[in-house]
């Protein structure tokens, strides 16, 4: 589906932001509404996914996996997007929406990275001033990404407060857009936030799973039984399904962070499932599912991979689940350490951990002849997480 | 529901909760004794995206300290004063509590008005229909972006008074009043509901010279937040505080 004129899924989206916010959200659903239908800027934008970007990116049969799992077994290699995720077809989308909106500094928050960095070139490639939020512990586990952005000369700003992740780096953004909204967009980095962040957000990244389904007619002559994806805000997974909602004989998985327990206590979350164990509230501009505790504060998420740490998820996304589309899923973990390790070892590519998530589905469930996990990044950013995880010293 | 004075008003704002949970009517009754004529009272949020540092932090304390809703609905009961109350918080607090439950608690502890910034007119239905049933007002929020035809909007639907926001931004106290300000001020001088200003307000001549730009009144937050925080004897900081501001207000108006 798409956003209802009030940009709402069901129940879930709206635009639920200080007013000082409203008019710049109204200037943006309108820019998006034109350049939707505009060839000029289509055109672009597919231009420089296909040349600055790399896309379309393979859909590749990994042998070793379709062995162990006993169905054939392709990943989408969004991993090797320029800059290593999925992250870049938004914000290039964004970055010219920006631009052609007359605005000259765009802001982001980041929780693995991944975003920052995709704004950041996304910014330098445009010429475009760049400022990058992400949480002080982010910081810590992700370092090679932070470096990255300030090489293409981003300012990156450590966020300390609540437990410094990407919840936080979300508040400090929108925070900083309220000041500076004249002048500046939010490139929000996925399918979360308030109308029209989701719509739009996916749009973007719908190209991924127009991708998927010419390369499976392609390369099977049929759609995929299943589709499998990680969920964080949850934009590499509607990215990945939106082509296929209408197809009901293809499976759509949606893998989140089961961190280190479904367990809830009072002011943590030890996961970051809110499409699996989250309740209808209120967070970062919509309505739809979030992890909070009996009073609606909002609890504290965990996962092990930073892209995935976030207490909150896209409305879309909690309406299909809620609608009985998309299916919900976890993995902990550990499981997703062992996807990290499995994949690298079997197909010679290092998935994020973000991704690993996904590709542990493979290992728990029956998904069917021919199924594609949606590879949504490389897992260079992880390797100092995953050395000290496994107690590696180099 | 709020009965605003003829006189320059003035509107603090704290944060329930912080310096603790217990200080709540005492404060209350200390803004009252200095001269506050609308008294408004934060009720914490984990994510409070409309604040600046100050709040964000007393928020922080306060939660740490224990203040939930069923808490600061209980404590507010507790002030004995006669000014008008009202609640400010997020969205998600009021959802998940039950907007009709919410606004019947606020009723019967008699919060006579409801500021929520991060629920602009086009989300409040719900909200605004159990305020009527209620006999609470619903304040929004105007921005210095706000253009004329939202403005329209926003005053089909706002009742008590307006809220200025006098700069972009978020919350937190500043060392001059913005010139925006003044302009908002002028684009709503058609509507006969009174206009508070507030964002960044902390000291006698920004209250001064809020009332001479032609409000009816001055919201002011961080300062009080800050004078609670600050100060072994809150109560009495608190006070005092309030009565400089007050002072600043009235004298805005003989001038
Ligand atoms: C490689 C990778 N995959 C997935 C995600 C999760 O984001 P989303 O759920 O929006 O795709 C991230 C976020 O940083 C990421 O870097």
């Amino acid at each position: 589906m798409t956003a209802n004129s009030e940009g709402k899924f069901g129940d879930y989206g709206g635009q639920y932001v200080p007013e000082v916010l409203m008019p710049a959200i109204e200037e943006l659903e309108e820019a998006y509404d034109e350049y939707l239908s505009d060839d000029d800027f289509l055109d672009d934008l597919n231009a420089k996914l296909r040349d600055y970007g790399g896309r379309p990116t393979p859909l590749y049969h990994a042998p070793e996996l379709s062995e162990r799992v006993g169905s054939k077994v392709y990943l989408k290699r969004e991993d090797l997007l320029h800059g290593g995720a999925h992250k870049l077809n938004n914000a290039l989308g964004q970055a010219l929406l920006a631009k052609r909106m007359g605005k000259d500094r765009i802001i982001a928050e980041t929780g693995a990275g991944q975003h920052g960095t995709a704004t950041a070139m996304a910014a330098a490639a445009l010429g475009i001033d760049c400022e990058i939020y992400m949480g002080a512990k982010d910081i810590e586990r992700q370092k090679p990404n932070v470096f990255r952005m300030r090489l293409m000369g981003a300012e990156v700003n450590p966020v300390e407060t609540g437990t410094g992740t990407l919840k936080d780096a979300i508040n400090e953004t929108l925070r900083d857009w309220a000041t500076n909204v004249e002048d500046t967009h939010y490139v929000i980095g996925s399918i979360v936030g308030p109308h029209p962040f989701p719509a739009m957000v996916r749009d973007f990244q719908s190209v991924i799973g127009r991708e998927i389904r010419q390369q499976s007619v392609e390369k099977e002559g049929r759609l995929p039984d299943s589709v499998v994806a990680c969920a964080g805000g949850g934009s590499n997974t509607m990215g990945a399904f939106y082509d296929f909602i209408d197809d009901e004989e293809v499976d759509l998985y949606a893998v989140e962070a089961g961190g280190s327990s479904l367990e809830v206590n009072e002011e943590r979350a030890p996961n970051s499932a809110s499409l699996n164990i989250g309740e209808e509230g209120v967070l970062h501009g919509a309505r739809t599912k979030i992890l909070e505790d009996e009073d609606g504060q909002i609890l504290e998420s965990h996962s092990l991979s930073a892209g995935l740490d976030y207490s909150g998820v896209g409305p879309e996304l909690a309406y299909l689940v809620d609608s009985g589309r998309v299916e919900p899923r976890t993995a902990d973990d550990d499981e997703a350490l062992e996807a990290f390790h499995l994949v690298s070892e079997t197909e010679g590519i290092i998935p994020a951990l973000e991704s690993s998530h996904a590709v542990a589905l493979l290992e728990k469930e029956d998904l069917g002849d021919f199924v594609v996990v949606n590879l949504s990044g490389r897992g260079d950013k992880d390797l100092d997480t995953v050395m000290e995880k496994s107690g590696v010293e180099v | 529901m709020i009965e605003f004075p003829d006189e320059p008003a003035l509107i603090p704002y704290f944060t329930a909760g912080d310096p603790s949970v217990e200080s709540v009517p005492e404060i209350i009754e200390a803004l009252e004794d200095g001269g506050a004529d609308v008294i408004e009272v934060g009720l914490p949020f984990s994510e409070p995206v409309a604040d600046g540092p100050t709040i964000q932090e007393a928020i922080a304390r306060a939660l740490e300290n224990g203040m939930t809703p069923d808490v600061f609905f209980e404590k507010v009961s507790e002030a004995e004063v006669e000014v008008p109350l009202v609640v400010m918080t997020y969205y998600n607090i009021i959802f998940h509590r039950g907007v009709e439950e919410f606004v019947e608690d606020c009723a019967e502890v008699g919060i006579e008005g409801i500021i929520v910034p991060d629920l602009p007119v086009e989300e409040s239905d719900e909200l605004y229909e159990a305020c009527r049933k209620n006999d609470v007002d619903l304040i929004f929020i105007i921005a210095p972006t706000t253009d004329d035809e939202r403005i329209e909007g926003i005053m089909e639907r706002v009742s008590g008074f307006v809220y200025v926001q006098a700069r972009l931004g978020t919350t937190g106290a500043r060392e001059d009043v913005s010139g925006t300000t003044y302009d908002v001020l002028e684009r709503l001088e058609g509507y006969d509901v009174p206009k508070a200003v507030g964002f960044g307000v902390s000291k006698e001549e920004h209250a001064r010279s809020i009332i001479e730009g032609g409000a009816d009144g001055v919201v002011a937050g961080s300062v009080f937040v800050e004078t609670a925080a600050e100060n072994e004897e809150y109560a009495e900081a608190v006070e005092e505080k309030t009565r400089e501001l007050k002072r600043g207000a009235v004298s805005g108006e003989e001038r």
